[in-house]
């Protein structure tokens, strides 16, 4: 339904200068996490807005990427020393996303070119930066290869190749499933138009992810009013060891 | 019913937790455990960080032995006086142990001292209770009577004090070591102590098997009282959803489990926890010793 065959193009070498820009739609720009949040799913949808007719090749990609905030990662790997499975080496990853997301209306390959994806960072390896391992260390890219592996398997960092549905080269929509281990935090949220593999336009947003009411409450005590939070603790649980102690004795008697 | 819990940051089946509660409460009843030393590996098992699994672990303790404190106070098998000098003990033995755990942990490898610790210690615990138990089991099926305590080095030393729950005129001096040894390791370990408590109490300090539970109690409350505000304090790490939903089932099992406990013999009940023991210990040993399907693991922040 994607490719909308005009055979008029047949001329055209070069790209067009023509200008695509992205019109943006978000299912909603807040995710809240309330207690009996488990997971989420955000539609992201938009439109192609161009000023002349739609140059038909190379077709039109949409890649989009959600990204959580970032964090520094250390990367340990376990070896046998004296019998057993000891943490020896150890690589630091200076900024891996918390979650990220891509979604392409086709296989990556050919939505993006190499030198496209070093440029924008798009591609899950690009996006993580590690500064490198000491010298010491072989194979340290088996380090970033393993973070990336341990995430996917949780569904942390996630590559859907041709989810984004694109219409008459004009409207694209897609839908990103946020896992319930969630952190807080502003996800970027970026659109690329390829064509041929070239990023043709580019649009940033962001979905905020927040913690609301009681959890919200209750993480904002425990940074703020550590000792009042810790005390709170203590209480509920004597208060919850002498009901127990309570309602049984009563039962027995 | 799936929760999110606000300090894990993770979304876990609210049942569960319960009933994971409800398991290691009942255990804690019985023997006097803290049942730390179950819950914090099963925490890390369901995916909660092991930061939040110990520091809440700590907070859900704390309820699970004031619980079942209550009920031993009722039959009068608490020793106060036994109970106040090992906590002396066990809170120097704490704070103690946090600055050696903050030391090993900036020489890295602490996941694998606190792996080492439970090994060797629930190993030869559990393999020294189990032994007596199996003989003393044997001795009573045979009809012979239990031997009468002996009197031992431990009685030669000075500042006696009389125990009179317990039955006993001894030094202060093991009572306090024994506290203080607790404490290192519990900060350590992340756990009450109980486990490695109550097998000192019957054996070094020759207390009888029944007052030793309560007492056992008693002491942990303070000691995990004291670690929770720690980790609350320090670290932010103690989750009260995730301690409340542990606890609700933990104080009714600890009810049901004291219970069950008062009605078995005392052979019968130290064979039951030295097998537990070994059990964990033997699983924690295998962790060590076979080769892990994940040979890396990732660890927040920078070294």
């Amino acid at each position: 339904m994607r490719a909308l065959i005009f055979a008029l193009a047949i001329g055209f070498s070069a790209l067009p200068t023509l200008a695509e820009e992205v019109v943006l739609g978000l299912s909603s720009d807040t995710v809240s996490i309330n207690t009996n949040f488990d997971g989420s799913e955000i539609l992201i949808f938009g439109a192609v807005k161009r000023d002349g007719p739609a140059p038909s090749d190379p077709p039109l990609e949409v890649i989009v990427t959600v990204a959580g905030p970032s964090e520094t990662k250390t990367v340990r790997r376990k070896e046998k020393r004296f019998g057993i499975w000891v943490n020896t080496d150890a690589v630091e990853i200076d900024r891996a996303p918390s979650f990220y997301a891509i979604s392409t209306s086709s296989p990556m390959r050919q939505a993006l070119s190499a030198t496209e994806d070093v440029r924008h960072s798009i591609s899950i390896p690009r996006a993580i930066r590690s500064v490198g391992a000491p010298d010491t260390i072989e194979n340290s890219a088996t380090f970033t290869e393993a973070l990336i592996r341990i995430k996917s398997r949780s569904n942390q960092y996630q590559l859907n190749e041709q989810t984004v549905s694109v219409d008459e080269q004009t409207l694209f929509r897609t839908s990103i499933k946020l896992p319930a281990a969630l952190t807080e935090g502003d996800y970027q949220t970026r659109i690329f138009l390829t064509r041929g593999g070239q990023v043709v336009s580019q649009y940033e947003t962001s979905i905020y992810v927040r913690k609301v009411g009681l959890e919200r409450w209750l993480f904002v005590l425990s940074r703020e009013q550590s000792f009042f939070y810790g005390l709170m603790s203590l209480a509920i649980a004597i208060a919850a060891g002498w009901g127990a102690s309570a309602v049984f004795g009563l039962l027995r008697r | 019913m799936q929760i999110y819990l606000p300090i894990a940051e993770v979304s876990v089946n609210a049942f569960l937790l319960l009933g994971l509660g409800g398991i290691v409460g009942i255990l804690s009843g019985m023997f006097g455990v803290g049942g730390g030393f179950l819950m914090t590996p099963l925490l890390f098992f369901i995916g909660i960080p092991p930061a939040v699994a110990v520091a809440t672990e700590a907070n859900q303790i704390v309820a699970s032995s004031f619980s079942g404190v209550l009920a031993h106070f009722k039959r009068k098998t608490v020793d106060l006086r036994m109970g106040t000098v090992l906590l002396i003990g066990g809170l120097i033995g704490a704070a103690l142990g946090v600055m050696v755990f903050n030391y090993l942990k900036a020489q890295g490898q602490v996941d694998l001292l606190v792996k080492l610790c439970y090994v060797v210690f629930l190993g030869v615990i559990g393999g020294l209770m189990f032994f007596e138990s199996l003989r003393a089991i044997r001795n009573v099926k045979k009809g012979k009577a239990p031997p009468r305590k002996k009197h031992n080095w431990i009685h030669g030393l000075p500042f006696k004090m009389r125990f009179r729950v317990s039955g006993l005129y001894i030094s202060v001096i093991p009572p306090l070591i024994v506290g203080v040894s607790v404490g290192i390791l519990a900060a350590i370990m992340g756990v009450g102590g109980g486990f490695i408590m109550v097998p000192a109490m019957i054996y070094l300090l020759g207390m009888p098997t029944k007052v030793v539970v309560g007492t056992s109690l008693f002491q942990i409350i303070f000691v995990t009282a004291f670690t929770t505000m720690l980790h609350a304090t320090t670290n932010f790490t103690v989750d009260i959803v995730l301690a409340v939903l542990l606890l609700v089932g933990g104080v009714i099992g600890a009810q049901i489990g004291t219970r069950i406990g008062v009605k078995m013999k005392a052979e019968q009940l130290r064979i039951l926890l030295a097998m537990m023991v070994l059990v964990v210990c033997g699983k924690l040993a295998l962790e060590l010793l076979l080769q892990p399907a994940e040979l890396y693991s990732i660890a927040a922040g920078g070294h």
